[in-house]
This record gives C-alpha cells, sequence and structure tokens, in this order.
C-alpha cells in the first residue's frame, strides 16, 4: 500500500474533526450513583472526572489518543438490561452510553489496579509517584522480584505519542515485552528530533534527562542550537523546533523571533495603550 | 481467458473433470512441508524420472502429482497410487522404480512400504482403511492431498469455486448469510464467534468500503492447520473469502500470513493469480460484475500479530500492537473501517458451506459446535499429524483411536489444547467430547486446535513454564499486566523447577493469574494465565511437592531430580551406559550398573532407553542426606 493511499484513509490522521463539534448531543450516565451528563463520543475517564470522581491513571493525557496501556483506570460497566453482569473495561477509552452505570470502586477494581501497582513498583521501586499510588491502595512493598536495576520509566509512552503527535516521531517503543523501552532509532542521536522538550515534558515520572542553556541544548544524544530573543537575549526554543513549527500550521517564522515573556510585555503595553484611550474617550464623553 | 457466465463456468467444470478423468492412474506424493523436509521432493523427482524412462507421463498413461499435507507426517514422505488409493509411508528415492512396476503398473502391492497398523501389526493397502484417516470427516481440508495445489484446474475438477458459482448465481448477499446461519458455522481461530453475525454485523455497517480478511498467522507451537490448507488447497481459502466479501459488501481483502510459512506464500500468491485469471477474483468476478481481490500481507513473526487488532495495525504498516475493541472491527476495523477477519479454517470451510447446504454441516458436531475441526495432533503420540474430526469427537478416540495411543505405551498424562493460551486436560477427562464449550468448562480451549500429549514422563509446573516462557517472548509489552505480570510469574516458575520454592508461592501465582486476566489488554495476556490455572486445578499436587518439598513428583526438573539403578532390576545390558553424555554411569555388560551421582547431570537419558525399568528417580535433596555430594 502507497503512503498516498495509506493518508487517504480515514483513522490515519487525527480524529480531531470529531472532538471539536459544539453541537454534539448528550447522554446520561450514572458513576457511582452520581447522574453526570457526557458527550457523546466522550469516553467514561471524562465523564467519571467530571463527576468529581477520582480515577488514578498513568498513560493519559488529555491532549493525546487514548492508549490503554497502564490499566489503572480500569472500572466495572453495566446497564439496567445486562440483568446484573458487569464488564470490566478500561475507562479512558470505553466511550459513554446512554444510561451506562459506572462502577469505580467494586472489588475487582481494586484487585485488578492492586495488581497493576504492585507491578509497578517491582519495576520501579524507587519511583516517587509509583511509590505514592501504590500506598494509596496499601501496598508499601512489592510482593514480587525487585527489578535489580530500577528505573524510573513505566513505558506509559506518553513520549513516543506526543512526539507521533506534533508530527516528529524521533523516538519509539522498542523491542517487545519486558525488553520493551523508549529509544531513538537504533539508540543514536534520532535525526528527526528537534529538541522541543515535549517527551521531557509529559513525562509523569521526568525520567528523561536533558541539559538546556541560553546557548544550546541536548536531548537524546543530540545537541541543538537555541534560537535566542531578539530582545532580551533569553532562549526558549531550538532552531530545529522553530523551523519545524514554521514550515507547518503555517505559524509565521516571525513567530519566534520574540520570547514569550517579551511577548507578553509587548501585549500588555497594547492592553495599556487602547485602555487608556478608551478612559480618555469615556472622560472625553 | 476469464469465466464471464454460468454456462462458461460449467463448461470449465467439465473441461476440468474430463482431464482429470482422463489422469486415473495417478501417484500422488506428499509435498506439505513434514514431508519436504523427510525428502519428499526428490521421491516426486524419482517419479517423474521413472515416468520419463518409461515413455514419458501421457504415454505410459500415469501421471504424479505434488500435492500438500496428508496428515500423517510421523510417516512420511507419504505416496498414494490411484486409482485404487494405496498408501506407501516413508518413501524412498530407491523404491520409486519398485512402486511404478509392482503397484502403478502392475496392480499389485508393496507390502514392506505399507502402514503397519499399530494395534494388529498387519499391513493396511488403502488410504481409507488405515486407521488414522478411517476416523476422520474432511471439510476444510476436504482436497489436501488430493489436488495439485498449483493447478486451479486440478481444484475445480475436485469441486472448488462451486461454492462461489453457486453463491453469485443464484443467492442474494442475505441468502449467502443465512445459509452460514444455518451451518452454525463458529470462528475456528479460536474463540469460536458465529461467523454469520460477524457477517451481518459488517453488512449493516455504515460505509462503502469495507475490508475481507483472513488470519494466517498461526503462531501457537505445535500448530500447523492452517499452514497445510494454505500450502495444500490455497483455492478453499480464496473461494471463501470471496463469498465472504460477495455476503458483506466488501471489495478488497487481505490474507496475513506469517513469513516464516514460505511455501504457503507461494502457493497462495500463485493461486491468487490464477484465480484472477480465470475470473475467480478482480473485477467482474464470473460475469456477475461483483469486484473483489485479494493482496497477501505477510507477518514478521511476532506471535500477538494473530489477535485480530494487532493483525489490522500490521496489515496498516503500522507497529502491530493491539487495542482496546470496544468497538467491534465490523464497524471499525482495518484502517477504521467495517472489517470481517476469519480464520483460514473458516475460510475453508465456507465454500462447501455454500456448495452443500448449512444443513449438511451442521448434521455433523454437537449442539451448539457444528461441523468439523481441524487439529495437529503432536507430542508423545504414536501418529503425530494433522487431522479433522466431527465436533464432539472425545479427546479418547483422538488420541488412542486416530492418534494410534502413547509412544511406548507409557501412561497417558494429560493433553494440552488451545496453544499458549489453553491448558491442560487430565486423563480423568478423556471422554470429554471435544468442542468449544466442553473445552472451555474443563480449563482449556479450543485455540487455533493444536493437541500436545504428554506422557508420565511430563512435570506439569515444567509444561507451564514453558508457555510462559514463550508468552514472556511474545508479549508485547503494550501494557503493564501482560508485560510485568508474565515476567514476574515467569521468574516465580524459574525459582519452583530450580528447588527455590517458598511457601505462599501459590497463592502468589493464583494472586497475580487473576490480575492479569482481569487487567490485560488483549487476548494474550489475558489468557496466558491459562495453561497456570489449569495445570493448577487438575495437577496441584506436582506445584505443593515443588514449593514444599523442593520434589519433582515427574522427576523431570533436573535440578530436583537424581536417578538411580534399581539392583533388581538391571540386567546389565550396557543401555543406559552408552547413552549417558557425560560419562557418569559405570559398569560391564551383564553386570550391574551404578549411576555416579557426582556426574550425573540428572538428563534423563539413561531413563527413556533402559528396556526394563531398572532406573528410578528420587527427589535430589535425599542426596544430601545420603551424604553425597
Amino acid at each position: 500500500m502507497s503512503a498516498a493511499e495509506r493518508d487517504r484513509l480515514p483513522g490515519s490522521g487525527a480524529r480531531g474533526a470529531e472532538q471539536g463539534n459544539a453541537q454534539r448531543p448528550t447522554v446520561t450516565v450514572t458513576v457511582d450513583g452520581k447522574a453526570v451528563k457526557a458527550r457523546e463520543g466522550a469516553f467514561v475517564l471524562e465523564a467519571a472526572r467530571a463527576a468529581g470522581v477520582e480515577i488514578p491513571t498513568l498513560c493519559h493525557h488529555p491532549g493525546l489518543e487514548p492508549y490503554g496501556g497502564c490499566r489503572l483506570c480500569v472500572v466495572d460497566v453495566t446497564r439496567p438490561d445486562w440483568e446484573g453482569w458487569c464488564k470490566l473495561v478500561i475507562s479512558c477509552q470505553f466511550p459513554v452510553e446512554d444510561g451506562l452505570i459506572v462502577l469505580t470502586d467494586t472489588e475487582r477494581v481494586v484487585e485488578t489496579r492492586k495488581v497493576v501497582l504492585d507491578l509497578l513498583l517491582a519495576r520501579c521501586p524507587e519511583t516517587p509517584l509509583i511509590q505514592s499510588l501504590a500506598a494509596r491502595y496499601g501496598i508499601e512493598k512489592t510482593s514480587y522480584l525487585r527489578n535489580p536495576q530500577p528505573t524510573d520509566c513505566i513505558l506509559c509512552a506518553l513520549c513516543t505519542r506526543v512526539c507521533d503527535h506534533i508530527g516528529v516521531s524521533a523516538i519509539a517503543t522498542v523491542n517487545r515485552g519486558i525488553g520493551r523501552e523508549v529509544a531513538p532509532p537504533w539508540g543514536e542521536a534520532p535525526p528527526d528530533c528537534i529538541g522541543c522538550l515535549a517527551c521531557a515534558e509529559i513525562c509523569p515520572t521526568s525520567c528523561i534527562p536533558y541539559e538546556t542553556s541560553d546557548r544550546s541544548r541536548t536531548i537524546w544524544g543530540k545537541t541543538f542550537e537555541m534560537l535566542r530573543c531578539s530582545r532580551c537575549g533569553k532562549a526558549r526554543v531550538t532552531v530545529a523546533e522553530a523551523d519545524h513549527f514554521a514550515g507547518r500550521g503555517g505559524v509565521p517564522r516571525s513567530y519566534f523571533e520574540l520570547c514569550d515573556t517579551c511577548k507578553r510585555k509587548d501585549m500588555a503595553a497594547t492592553f495599556a495603550r487602547l485602555s487608556a484611550g478608551a478612559a480618555g474617550m469615556a472622560a472625553g464623553a | 481467458m476469464r469465466i464471464d457466465s454460468s454456462k462458461a463456468f460449467a463448461r470449465f467444470v467439465a473441461q476440468a473433470k474430463k482431464k482429470a478423468a482422463q489422469r486415473q492412474r495417478e501417484v500422488l506424493v506428499c509435498c506439505g512441508t513434514g514431508c519436504l523436509a523427510n525428502g519428499s521432493a526428490k521421491v516426486a523427482d524419482a517419479f517423474a524420472a521413472e515416468l520419463a524412462n518409461r515413455g514419458g507421463q501421457a504415454s505410459v498413461g500415469v501421471f504424479t502429482k505434488k500435492t500438500g499435507c496428508h496428515g500423517l507426517c510421523e510417516r512420511g514422505p507419504l505416496v498414494v497410487v490411484q486409482p485404487n488409493g494405496v498408501l506407501y509411508t516413508k518413501v524412498k528415492p530407491r523404491d520409486v522404480a519398485e512402486i511404478v512396476e509392482k503397484s502403478v503398473m502392475g496392480g499389485e502391492v508393496v507390502p514392506r512400504l505399507l502402514y503397519k497398523d499399530l494395534a494388529s501389526g498387519q499391513r493396511i493397502a488403502t488410504y481409507t482403511e488405515v486407521p488414522f484417516y478411517k476416523n476422520q470427516t474432511r471439510i476444510a481440508m476436504r482436497n489436501i492431498g488430493r489436488i495439485d495445489p498449483a493447478d486451479i484446474e486440478d481444484a475445480v475438477a475436485h469441486g472448488a469455486y462451486e461454492g462461489l458459482a453457486k453463491a453469485l448465481f443464484t443467492m442474494t448477499p442475505e441468502q449467502v448469510i443465512e445459509e452460514v446461519e444455518i451451518s452454525g458455522l463458529r470462528g475456528r481461530g479460536g474463540a469460536g464467534f458465529a461467523t454469520a453475525r460477524k457477517w451481518r454485523a459488517c453488512r449493516k455497517a455504515s460505509g462503502e468500503r469495507k475490508f475481507v480478511l483472513c488470519n494466517g498467522d498461526e503462531g501457537d507451537p505445535g500448530a500447523f492447520k492452517d499452514r497445510s490448507i494454505m500450502e495444500g488447497d490455497p483455492h478453499s481459502v480464496i473461494e471463501g473469502m470471496v463469498i465472504g466479501a460477495y455476503a458483506v459488501g466488501a471489495h478488497e481483502g487481505f490474507i496475513y500470513v506469517r513469513d516464516e510459512y514460505p511455501l504457503a506464500v507461494v502457493h497462495l500468491t500463485l493461486a491468487l493469480a490464477q484465480a484472477r485469471e480465470k475470473g475467480f477474483l478482480g473485477t467482474n468476478i464470473l460475469g456477475t460484475g461483483f469486484d473483489f481481490d485479494i493482496r497477501i500481507s505477510r507477518g514478521g513473526g511476532a506471535f500477538v500479530c494473530g489477535e485480530s487488532s494487532a493483525l489490522m495495525r500490521s496489515i496498516e504498516g503500522k507497529v502491530g500492537e493491539p487495542r482496546a475493541k470496544y468497538v467491534h472491527a465490523t464497524d471499525r476495523g482495518l484502517f477504521d473501517l467495517p472489517t470481517v477477519l476469519n480464520n483460514v479454517e473458516t475460510w475453508a470451510d465456507v465454500g462447501a458451506i455454500i456448495a452443500r447446504g448449512g444443513a449438511w454441516f451442521a448434521s455433523f458436531g454437537t449442539e451448539k459446535s457444528k461441523g468439523t475441526k481441524a487439529f495437529s495432533l503432536v507430542g508423545k503420540v504414536k501418529n503425530t499429524g494433522l487431522i479433522e474430526l466431527p465436533m464432539g469427537t472425545t479427546l479418547r478416540e483422538i488420541i488412542y483411536g486416530i492418534g494410534g495411543g502413547i509412544l511406548g505405551d507409557r501412561p497417558f498424562k494429560a493433553v494440552q489444547t488451545g496453544g499458549p493460551s489453553g491448558g491442560c486436560v487430565p486423563e480423568s477427562l478423556l471422554d470429554l467430547p471435544v468442542d468449544y464449550e466442553r473445552l472451555t468448562e474443563a480449563g482449556s480451549m479450543m485455540g487455533s486446535g493444536g493437541m500436545i500429549v504428554m506422557d508420565d514422563r511430563t512435570c506439569m509446573v515444567d509444561v507451564a513454564r514453558y508457555f510462559l516462557k514463550f508468552l514472556t517472548e511474545e508479549s508485547c509489552g503494550k501494557c503493564v499486566p501482560c508485560r510485568e505480570g508474565l515476567h514476574q510469574m515467569l521468574a516465580i516458575f524459574e525459582d519452583l523447577v530450580a528447588g527455590r520454592g517458598k511457601r505462599g508461592d501459590i497463592e502468589r501465582i493464583e494472586r497475580l493469574a487473576r490480575g492479569m486476566k482481569l487487567g490485560s489488554l488483549c487476548d494474550l495476556g489475558r489468557s496466558a494465565p491459562n495453561p497456570v490455572l489449569s495445570t493448577l486445578q487438575y495437577f496441584r499436587n506436582e506445584y505443593v511437592a515443588h514449593v514444599e518439598q523442593q520434589a519433582c513428583p515427574a522427576g523431570i526438573c533436573r535440578d530436583l531430580t537424581a536417578y538411580e539403578i534399581v539392583a533388581e532390576l538391571c540386567n546389565g545390558c550396557h543401555a543406559c551406559f552408552k547413552a549417558c553424555p557425560v560419562e557418569a554411569i559405570t559398569g560391564k555388560t551383564k553386570e550391574l550398573h551404578v549411576i555416579h551421582h557426582d556426574k550425573c547431570i540428572s538428563c534423563g537419558a539413561c531413563f527413556d532407553v533402559c528396556p526394563s525399568e531398572a532406573i528410578r528417580t528420587f527427589p535430589k535433596k535425599e542426596l544430601a542426606e545420603r551424604g553425597v555430594a
């Protein structure tokens, strides 16, 4: 199948168009006894959080497609016409439907989360995020074999997914099973990386190392030249990052000339001028 | 020339049958992967050369044909001489002249090459009288071994594309689905979902562009039925897919076949080209205006790509990893478009169902599991090979009737069905009728139809460990319960077989198994604990022995087992001395032999060769008590 052919197919791009529609009808679901309105096409997790019900997640991010890797957000769902039959699903990917009953605290929901956290604690015994989540489920010490080489990476793939999402795809998960890891191609400095730090910043355990200064930035073994603010000289983005975003989405290259702080200062000055003018007009009237 | 009407099809069939009838005297040489490995290509060449020496095939009126797998792989290379159906086993090129002289030309048989019945020791002349074949009913594999898979005319002479012609010329898509519904056909990949329901859902799904897929990513250890179908009768798969596409309204199809099946890829490619040329595939099929074509997508060898959502991602060119299936593939499958995915065997059944009617198919099998099922029978059984039987046949009939019993007439211990997702069924359930429901109730599953027979020299903890190891290597690692759970489960089992079992291990295993079943993303992880749970259910005492006594009751786990010679039973035959790879046995012929524990590596080679059962196993820790080692 050619790339052009693939591009024509739905599902190969983001499902953005579906999500932005404000006219979508709403449905009513019950979360732990509370009736909640949710937009059609939303997932149970969103509805539950809107109802103030807490559901733990590790691989979820509202700006990215659901992934279903961490399995922490499991809930039981049922319907009045299911005659007591319940289905254990992951809430980040199960779509809401009218009349759906969601139970977030059943015995097997808790049991599943405990096993998942116990396993993650074995993998990441020194990671504060995992320690605290596990502690909330009463697990202080893993009942499994402690990883002899503790890591902070929980393989939630947020980093690789955000990298895909911005159209860079410089890193990916490689290898199978327990040997799975996040890596650039061949473990070398990734040619496609733009040094934007999205991967490092989205990482829930902050386990992607990088160094950055006004002069240069290094991540994944690749060093980038920084683009300095033409006014204050501070560096916020890499040249490669500015080139990448200026090349697509219609962002003008000039957008990157000033840093965010200087832009805000300019904007504040503009507002001050405008409101002074408006006040003058009001006083004159 | 493409066939463009029902009349043209009838003419083509008549012509093919006439040609086949002229080739009455035929030598069928099995060229399935098993027989090829045993040298059947050379046997086929020898037949061709012998007949050429005698003036050529046409002039002597004898023809040779390379067929797909005949099933009795244990006895290969297999040769069948038609029209009488004389079966010759373990044929070597040097036997060929004699077979041609006596059997093909002379109408006699060559007794020494005939199948020898295991029970009576009698030589059996014909194919159909051999117990291995006599008790089978072949539907999906109806033409395997009879046709040349590289010749579409030969396939058509044996009934290929009859079902397709019937569907396209005389039935509406809805009628096709109804017929499949009457047949009661359920998915042969193992899960057993009703085929007609799947098709109907896809037919009703909105959207113009739909797909029909064939899952040929058979990856279970010891399973090879899909391979044999794709190699031996690719047209049955293609025919089924075209009928399915017509029923659901799809115009594009993919056959996903693992690249480890090179012969299947070759035969499928050839069959697709021939079907396209004859008008069974492509635009305006058989002149009816229906368009459908199939492409082959070769898998890279990841076991998880046999899982439906991972398979679709792989065809899309993405990483073959599963995703949640809360929306059915019939609504959003390949490229998020409506898709029907069926197993190779399911597709192979479809043509026969349409040609002969759903009611005929439903006359085989049990109440909820209709028709026949193909199995790969392997392990410690005399007749290993490929079989197809009506659903509801008991395990005893399969293992002792068709399989001929256990190798060396040792006691039967368990049979593993359904591959790594399945479970072990013990002796007490030997009379279990094999269908979807009964196997699931027994804690196993139909799976892809692998059956691994195990004798008393099998440690069930070790068996579970084997499957865990396989799955640990094949888990994609996307979700936590499968990736981390399998890794931890395997670690516990490695401890058990090495004598490092601890109290509480069984409970830890059970808790983890439950968590994996509940929490895993796809069926690989969800069913991964099945071999563990079923062996725990039926052989718990073996687990307890490993944990509490650091002993392996079956005497298999090397770290837990020591061997010794029972003085009263040893007749000094010297066989163990010869078998021992590390010179741990001393003794002279006709004198008592001794195993030296300081050298013994507990491989069991002596045990396996001893003709007088003079070697016994005992827990290795007793050695320490005796002050040895």
